[in-house]
């Protein structure tokens, strides 16, 4: 374990026989509680869990007016259907557009090990597919709600069923779309300072730090949420 | 005091203990590096497990087996990406119950808006008619 910080006293020696003891150790010492990770790790964490709060506000809020409608929910299989060579096939498009994050999130994993490596051409180059991959999961999604937006869905109606599907439709996919947007974006940006080299040369970055490969790990750590947002927005709006 | 004394076990220890800088990317200890077959691995699971939810729908599973499916699925998947890929695995306990013990206070969040979404549901029924 290579990232341990240089704690070498019997106390630590005693983590693996009492993980408890670990935490009781951890959280009651000086300085630092969260020994393995660096500030800007934990404070990713610290964001991810907030944002965590922010998507479950807006799933249960859904839950909510789904379970309290008296008009019949529309159905997701078919209103999500795409009709290819004259074959409805349900949910097509979503499926697609899950398997495309996921592969995203493949190639950003490859990423992270490649920018521990130092072998920063093939880090930048997996960050830039990772990146293609994630504005084609949002291009997708433009094309869905162009879709549905013609057939006459709007956040106050639609030709389904009960009003709430379009507010709650709009709101949680375009707030995930909008995460995913802004991840293509950090992305971009950081596989271009590692392309440069600034984290060998230790240029000050846009946030007026010396970069760090750890970088490329807090931007994956980032990027990984999306597509986990995304496991409970597959599951719970288009698979109910 | 004391029981920093029992949890040292070591009379010489110091007291305190300061941590060490956290030097997460020093040329030579790498951090979070794991083998890429390990990442290959996990992504075959993810995507053989997102076919299964997807097929969850495409053979119209209904009713409590569709409920436990969508949830096995989605949990499992969710399990793989932040152990493996966010690598939450190798964290040390103290992080991982800081990120993952506070949104099990959603569940209690959501148990209640099922209580009172059923409730609305209810008076919805007895004063305007099912399905107006």
């Amino acid at each position: 374990m290579t990232t341990e910080p240089a704690l070498t006293n019997e106390r630590h020696a005693q983590k693996s026989a009492a993980p408890l003891r670990g935490v009781i150790a951890d959280w009651s010492s000086d300085q630092r509680s969260f020994k393995s990770a660096s500030w800007g790790k934990t404070m990713m964490w610290i964001f991810l869990v907030s944002d965590t709060f922010i998507f479950s506000c807006f799933l249960i809020s859904y839950m909510t007016a789904r379970m309290s409608t008296t008009v019949p929910w529309p159905h997701p299989s078919e209103v999500f259907a795409l009709t290819i060579n004259g074959k409805e096939i349900p949910l097509i498009l979503i499926a697609i557009m899950t398997f495309i994050l996921i592969t995203s999130s493949g190639t950003m994993a490859m990423a992270v090990n490649f920018g521990y490596a130092r072998d920063r051409v093939k880090a930048a180059v997996l960050m830039l597919v990772t990146a293609a991959f994630g504005a084609s999961f949002v291009g997708m999604q433009a094309f869905e709600w162009t879709k549905l937006i013609r057939e006459g869905v709007r956040p106050w109606a639609n030709p389904f069923g009960a009003e709430q599907f379009g507010s709650c439709f709009f709101m949680i996919t375009g707030f995930h779309g909008f995460h995913v947007s802004v991840g293509v974006i950090f992305l971009i940006g950081i596989a271009i300072n590692v392309w440069r080299g600034d984290y060998d040369t230790g240029r000050i970055g846009f946030n007026g730090r010396r970069g760090r490969y750890e970088i490329i790990e807090i931007t994956g750590l980032y990027w990984h949420f999306v597509d986990l947002v995304w496991v409970f927005i597959f599951a719970f709006f288009y698979l109910w | 005091m004391d029981m920093e004394m029992e949890l040292a076990g070591d009379t010489t220890a110091p007291a305190v203990e300061h941590a060490a800088p956290a030097k997460s990317a020093a040329p030579a200890a790498h951090g979070q590096q794991h083998p890429i077959k390990l990442y290959l691995v996990v992504w075959t699971a993810l995507f053989v497990l997102s076919a299964c939810s997807y097929l969850v729908d495409y053979f119209n599973f209904q009713g409590y087996l569709r409920w436990f499916l969508i949830v096995l699925f989605m949990m499992m998947k969710a399990g793989l990406i932040v152990a493996i890929f966010m690598h939450m695995a190798w964290e040390r306990l103290a992080l991982v119950c800081a990120i993952l013990l506070p949104p099990l206070a959603v569940l209690v969040f959501m148990a209640m808006m099922a209580v009172e979404a059923n409730y609305t549901n209810l008076t919805r029924l007895i004063f305007f008619g099912a399905g107006q």
